[in-house]
């Protein structure tokens, strides 16, 4: 993540006497913000005061832990921090499933929560939770503010935390006392962190190391996550990639990080990533991982991962490092500069061989599905959204069978316009994400590809869609299911759909009741009208396409199998 | 392997708790932790004794290297330490044992610190071996009561400033 200094020596250095609240505001905006996320309350209508006339475009959402996905979304989206606020007990209790996302995709995110008194604290007030000891794993960094003299440092010192290094969401639980007390500020207060050191530039010999060990593969793959769309380091990537001729699989987090279009993008690999990004890496004898962690969402069984490659592992974390599989040559930096170092010592290769056996797999095993069914295919419709919005559009995503395909069928072009709750898996992320992401981009085309359950979850967040005149496109892949569960079940239960079918509201008229425009697409010929007619629109739009109920994703590496024991592969080539 | 973790944490709430729940919420096992103040009021010094390999005690170094109030993260392995745990023990002591028990104590450079009719309480301090001998031939006689502080260590600095007078680990028991 590019640290971005802003010097407190902006503001005037002269003694002037301001509330607690004001103090959070003013230092709100000395950092740069001018949008915000957040719910009102009891214990924080001090800090909401002084926010009625602020500077700030502020949504509300209908639930808080919408608006901490927004918040994510929007510093996804725009590479900015993201600002929620939410009252102290039910309402910080809301942001633990946004926080958590956040936390889990090191997503950079500052989180204000109401507290009550000081004196309070302890007593089981009306409100309280202990909303640190709460959040405590799954930020970044949290702490309580107690004493308001501690108050501008710690709001300064919580973004420089949750912006750099590996960033992360950083919660800061504000007892009312402490929004209401008065102080004469002296000037700005200094950060006072001993203990947060990041490690920019990577270390030289280790680099070198790296240049050798890429100019002597013979068939290496770079394995990118989102670390590289975090560092802004996507250019850098390109440089490499292209300078040393190195094919580049990307997670699910890192898709857009390298252009899909091109003819070294080996696309998603993992669980239901490409056939050829999973044979490239098993077959490899070097992997150069780029920002990602080695899930197991990735790596399928850890033990034959990559059997044959030596591993290359450049990441800001250095506990990411050897966590899951060991690695042979770690460089722990920014990806942006330590790319641009490692560019300048590769050589071009022309990996002939390599590159054809890839072309053959490519050939052999592309993402597949029955195009001559009668019914509407759901990979048909993220096919004609990415056809119709030319590559372009920002999609962000549900959890589940929606999020893979969403993966799989549009092809992504340019950092941080794939956004999707990866590490978390959080159902309900996509209808906020998309406001988040319209929000940081008001003239951008957000699509919202998604299922219905995952709709179902926080589609309450239509109504802030509607009032905010937001026009972001919600495409509701409807098949009644959950239906990864229902996948799963399929395959490993037997077919029982145990508690995985609801019946869903009528999304049309839902859509319609709630000020926003929709859609119902039965039939398959109706589907490129459809999103033709839905990217026009200027309100929030809702399509909910009936699709075919039992459809799968394919390839699947199931549990505890290697990457290259893929299930669905004979089943895609029958399509051919 | 044993691993003591010397952690030093900027003092301010919630870092105990911070640091306990890494551990928890990681699975790594903590076998003692000893927390208490430095020469620097805004430091405080945490000594984490942690069984694991290799590899999880990387884990463990790094994840709490990461946490932002942990200023510095020490793993004592393969270096020469001093090594102390701190404890008192309540044991039955009739009249009739009590000079046998004496000498006990007495062979373990222990310290009586109360004594009431029936029982004495010591102050044993040292390496974790000698404390769990010294438990070990208290328990015929019967303990009542016994409470341990975990280790606390600091490394030697060089071999050479040992003096002749100063003893090992080993040598003291």
């Amino acid at each position: 993540m590019k640290t971005k200094s802003r010097a407190p020596a902006r503001r005037a250095a002269k003694p002037s006497i301001k509330t607690g609240a004001q103090i959070i505001v003013d230092t709100l905006i000395e950092q740069g913000v001018d949008t915000m996320f957040g719910y009102t309350g009891g214990v924080v209508l001090p800090l909401f005061d002084r926010l009625y006339d602020a500077p700030i475009n502020f949504i509300v959402p209908r639930h808080e832990q919408g608006g901490c996905h927004m918040a994510d979304a929007y510093a996804r989206a725009s590479g900015k921090v993201g600002v929620v606020v939410a009252t102290s007990g039910p309402g910080a209790c809301n942001l633990v499933t946004g926080l958590a996302t956040a936390m889990m995709d090191s997503v950079p995110l500052v989180a204000l929560t109401g507290q009550v008194r000081t004196e309070l604290i302890g007593n089981d007030a009306f409100q309280e939770a202990d909303t640190t000891g709460i959040t405590r794993p799954i930020t970044k960094y949290n702490c309580i503010v107690k004493d308001i003299k501690d108050l501008e440092r710690t709001v300064r010192e919580a973004f420089h935390i949750a912006s750099t290094g590996r960033p992360g969401p950083v919660l800061i639980d504000l007892p009312v006392d402490v929004e209401v007390a008065k102080l004469n500020t002296e000037g700005p207060a200094e950060m006072k962190l001993p203990g947060y050191r990041i490690r920019t530039k990577g270390h030289a010999r280790q680099i070198t190391s790296a240049a050798k060990a890429i100019n002597e593969s013979k068939q290496p793959v770079l394995y990118v996550g989102g670390g590289v769309i975090t560092a802004n380091a996507a250019k850098e990537l390109s440089v490499l990639a292209d300078k040393a001729h190195i094919p580049v699989t990307m997670t699910l987090l890192g898709l857009g990080s390298y252009d899909q279009r091109k003819p070294e993008s080996l696309d998603m690999l993992g669980m239901h990533g490409s056939a050829y990004a999973n044979y490239a890496v098993q077959q490899c004898d070097l992997l150069i991982a780029v920002g990602a962690r080695f899930d197991d969402r990735v790596t399928g069984k850890i033990e034959t991962f990559a059997p044959n490659a030596k591993v290359i592992h450049i990441d800001v974390d250095p506990a990411s490092i050897s966590k899951n599989v060991g690695v042979d040559i770690p460089v722990v930096g920014d990806a942006k500069t330590i790319l641009k170092a490692l560019a300048k010592e590769v050589e071009y290769q022309e990996r002939k061989e390599w590159f054809d056996k890839i072309a053959e797999w490519k050939k052999k095993f592309p993402f597949r599905y029955d195009q001559s069914s009668s019914t509407i295919k759901p990979q048909y419709v993220v096919e004609e959204l990415c056809l119709q919005t030319k590559n372009e559009a920002i999609v962000t995503t549900g959890v589940g069978q929606n999020q893979m395909w969403a993966a799989q069928f549009y092809k992504f072009v340019r950092p941080r316009q794939f956004i999707s709750s990866g590490g978390l898996g959080t159902m309900g992320f996509g209808l906020p994400a998309a406001i988040g992401a319209q929000v940081a981009n008001p003239k951008a085309t957000v699509i919202d590809i998604d299922g219905d359950h995952s709709f179902n979850m926080t589609m309450t967040e239509l109504a802030t869609a509607v009032e905010h005149e937001l026009p972001i496109k919600v495409c509701i892949l409807n098949n009644g299911y959950m239906g990864m569960v229902r996948q799963w079940q399929e395959l490993f239960y037997g077919r029982r759909y145990s508690k995985s079918y609801l019946k869903n509201p009528k999304y049309e008229a839902l859509a319609k009741a709630l000020g926003a425009v929709g859609i119902t697409v039965e039939k398959k010929t109706d589907v490129p009208k459809a999103i033709k007619q839905m990217l026009k629109e200027k309100l929030p739009c809702v399509v909910d396409f009936r699709v075919e109920p039992e459809e799968n994703v394919w390839p699947m590496v199931p549990a505890g199998k290697s990457l290259d024991e893929m299930s669905g592969l004979d089943i895609l080539e029958r399509l051919i | 392997m044993k691993h003591i973790i010397s952690a030093l944490v900027e003092n301010k709430p919630g870092v105990l708790a911070h640091v306990a729940g890494m551990f928890a919420a990681r699975g790594f096992n903590i076998d003692s932790l000893v927390v208490g103040r430095t020469e620097d009021p805004a430091l405080s010094r945490m000594t984490i004794v942690v069984i694991g390999d290799d590899r999880v005690l990387e884990q463990v170094r790094k994840q709490l290297a990461k946490i932002v109030p942990v200023v510095k993260v020490q793993d004592f392995v393969n270096q020469p330490v001093v090594a102390r745990d701190l404890m008192l023990i309540a044991i039955s002591a009739p009249p009739e044992k009590r000079a046998e028990i004496l000498s006990l104590i007495e062979m373990f450079r222990g310290k009586v610190v109360d004594i009431g009719q029936k029982f004495v309480m010591v102050e044993v301090s040292g390496p974790e071996s000698k404390i769990e001998a010294f438990i070990n031939v208290c328990k015929p006689y019967g303990i009542k009561s016994l409470a341990r502080t975990g280790t606390i260590a600091m490394p030697r600095h060089s071999r050479a400033d040992l003096r002749p007078t100063q003893v090992s680990d080993e040598q003291e028991n």
